[in-house]
């Protein structure tokens, strides 16, 4: 789970980590009052602009601006506040800007790049510094790998003294700035912990000409399996970053992510979802969606399933992958054909079904009175909807 | 032969009264499966099944009964509580198929486990089985056929697939293992590969990923060094755009690596023969045997 990055500020706020704080703003009429607010709040004349999206990049794309002074500042803040800002991560449809987060300038002296997420190799935390921040970090590791330094922390043991000296040295930090870095990288790996964070990445860290610390931008994820203890992040969710269809999947507890092709596929089981559209893309097809019903597929969840696959126009025909284990494929196909009925689709259905009575259920789809073409292996099954869906 | 679990593996269920568990357990005993306890906190003194007692606790549960290894079906916000009594109590093979349990759980779990004498195989997987012998899982015990394939894989029913084609093909398995697509599990893909390596009754491999983690990765490049038999792999997610979701927690594209393209020629270039698409997975493995002879 993603959250903006006010919010995620509003979070290290609550832990004494020093931020560049600013002021939300939703509405156009708000501009003018919020950067008043901002240059009495944080004693300021100069400002930054910044989109509110989560996808990355939004620098790039124009949603970061910053302004000299209050003219250009609200100016700013009413062309980024509504536009459609397009990303490299965004897709080229871009996604539109419904708030604005006005902050205070800082005169910057260095930027640094801190980041907290899971080795999965090592099962541990690692903790990232590097001199080279508020650039492509990715090139950094790559290019010169050595300007990266890492401490793996060990879950029982905790952060230790000599691992945060290591990161903040390593950083070039002495006397004040050394005590402040110190402080920072605790408390940024305290919250991590505590909100069950996968990732928490600030980039850049910035020391100002006056010697302080603060956190200007930053990446904070959170595991969506750990929300149930996190009733306030879970709150922070903006439904606007999340695709319609998927929010409506969700709530059907189906796991549904559209892609672009128009192939629509049904599968029980995310891996089994995975190498269908694998197939379909091997042969010769293009997969619209990925959608993993469960273990357990029943009439409801088969129904519920078309609905989704149709809400994207561009689906030409429908794929359903289901290996029946206790579940019994001669129930899933009559779930299939209540179903088909029910909605009076017109794009053509292949259907194939594995397991638990699969000869009893391809003898109820072939004498069913609703079209639906059975098919046998997965090969067979690619085959045949790759062919319907370009007919 | 067999790894893991066989006729004389000695099971509780941990969860046994919920919906889950008491489905299961009543389908892992149709099976053959020597269920001797279930564990349900406060349900302590009733009895499933006609004789199968249930316990409080873990440790009560395994002394009386010597159990030898436990199952996990409780809601994943108590899992790894459930595995961590097991691991204290001393269970040798701890089986986890609660899907959803917190990364920071687990990270947990793993470093206990790591200083103790038991395995866990998951969480979020369909479990292990044993032939006809025993199922210490939720995967359809009928699709199996006793043979010489060892199938170990990230995903549940994409194992089914990969069973029935090797059937189909002619092939049984000795043991199939769904190992759990999170990004922390307890049995990696190097360990399930070592205990096939071991199992005389073992000749073949299929081995069954997916785009994200280096786990495929790292198992390749030890298996060069490591294993004599033929292996056959699959990576799913050819098709799964960037930095998305797939419904396992672990299958998320975070570096050039871990895509199905990357980790297919690194298999390749170790040696693993790749089945490209799903459907190829039977007939390669039949074939590679056949070279193997």
């Amino acid at each position: 789970m993603k959250i903006h990055e006010y919010q995620g500020k509003q979070i290290l706020g609550s832990y004494d980590i020093p931020i560049q704080d600013g002021v939300v703003v939703e509405t156009k009429e708000n501009i003018e009052s919020a950067i008043d607010e901002v240059a009495t709040k944080f004693k300021c004349s100069e400002f930054i602009v910044k989109a509110q999206i989560h996808a990355g990049g939004r620098g790039k794309g124009g949603g970061v601006k910053y302004c000299a002074d209050k003219t250009s500042a609200v100016d700013a803040a009413n062309k980024i506040l509504g536009m459609n800002l397009v990303t490299p991560q965004t897709g080229e449809s871009g996604q539109k800007v419904r708030k604005i987060y006005i902050t205070k300038a800082f005169d910057i002296a260095h930027e640094y790049y801190v980041a907290i997420t899971l080795d999965r190799s090592k099962n541990q935390d690692v903790i990232m510094v590097s001199t080279e921040g508020g650039m492509d970090i990715e090139k950094v590791a790559e290019e010169t790998p050595e300007k990266i330094i890492k401490v793996w922390v060990d879950p029982l043991a905790g952060l230790k003294v000599k691992q945060v000296a290591k990161l903040a040295e390593g950083l070039g930090f002495k006397d004040s700035l050394l005590e402040q870095a110190s402080d920072v990288f605790y408390k940024l790996y305290k919250c991590y912990i505590e909100k069950d964070a996968t990732l928490l990445e600030i980039n850049p860290l910035v020391k100002t000409k006056d010697n302080n610390i603060f956190a200007l931008d930053l990446k904070f994820n959170f595991d969506g399996n750990a929300m149930f203890r996190h009733a306030d992040i879970n709150e922070m969710e903006d439904p606007f970053e999340v695709d319609d269809t998927e929010l409506e999947a969700s709530k059907y507890n189906l796991n549904y992510i559209k892609l672009d092709g128009n192939v629509g596929c049904m599968v029980n089981g995310a891996g089994l979802a995975m190498a269908t559209m694998d197939i379909i893309k091997l042969s010769g097809g293009d997969p619209a969606n990925f959608l993993d019903v469960g273990g357990a597929a029943s009439v409801e969840t088969v129904t519920n399933g078309f609905k989704i696959i149709l809400k994207d126009p561009n689906v030409k025909a429908i794929l359903i992958n289901i290996f029946g284990g206790i579940v019994r494929c001669d129930r899933v196909a009559k779930g299939v054909i209540q179903a088909v009925k029910g909605l009076n689709l017109d794009v053509p259905v292949v259907v194939r079904l594995e397991g638990t009575n699969s000869t009893e259920a391809k003898d109820i789809l072939n004498n069913s009175d609703v079209e639906i073409i059975p098919a046998t292996t997965m090969q067979d099954a690619a085959d045949k909807v790759v062919d319907a869906a370009l007919n | 032969m067999s790894i893991l679990i066989n006729n004389d593996t000695r099971v509780i269920v941990q969860g046994i009264t919920g919906s889950e568990g008491l489905f299961h357990s009543k389908q892992m005993i149709d099976y053959g499966t020597n269920i001797v306890a279930g564990v349900t906190p406060g349900k302590g003194g009733n009895i499933v099944f006609d004789s199968i007692p249930v316990y409080n606790t873990v440790e009560e549960a395994k002394t009386k009964h010597d159990a030898t290894a436990s199952i996990i079906f409780v809601p994943p916000r108590f899992a790894a509580g459930a595995i961590i009594e097991s691991i204290e109590s001393g269970i040798e093979l701890i089986v986890c198929i609660s899907e959803g349990i917190p990364i920071r759980d687990m990270v947990r779990v793993k470093h206990l486990l790591e200083n103790s004498s038991s395995r866990l195989i998951g969480p979020n997987c369909p479990g292990i089985i044993t032939v006809d012998e025993c199922k210490l899982g939720i995967m359809p015990g009928f699709i199996c056929k006793k043979g010489n394939i060892g199938v170990i894989s990230k995903s549940g029913t994409l194992t089914y697939e990969a069973i029935d084609q090797l059937v189909k093909n002619g092939l049984g398995q000795t043991t199939a293992m769904g190992i759990g697509g999170d990004p922390i599990i307890g049995t990696d893909m190097i360990s399930a590969l070592k205990l096939f390596e071991d199992d005389p009754a073992t000749e073949g491999i299929v081995m069954i990923g997916e785009i994200g983690g280096q786990m495929e990765n790292e198992a390749a490049r030890w298996a060069k060094e490591n294993i004599t038999k033929p292996i056959v792999g699959f990576i799913a997610g050819q098709t799964a755009p960037p930095g998305r979701r797939m419904g396992h927690a672990g299958a998320i594209i975070s570096g050039g690596d871990e895509t199905a393209e990357a980790k297919n020629k690194i298999l390749g270039d170790c040696g693993i023969t790749v089945a490209k698409s799903v459907a190829e997975i039977g007939n390669k493995m039949k074939e590679s045997l056949t070279l193997n002879v």
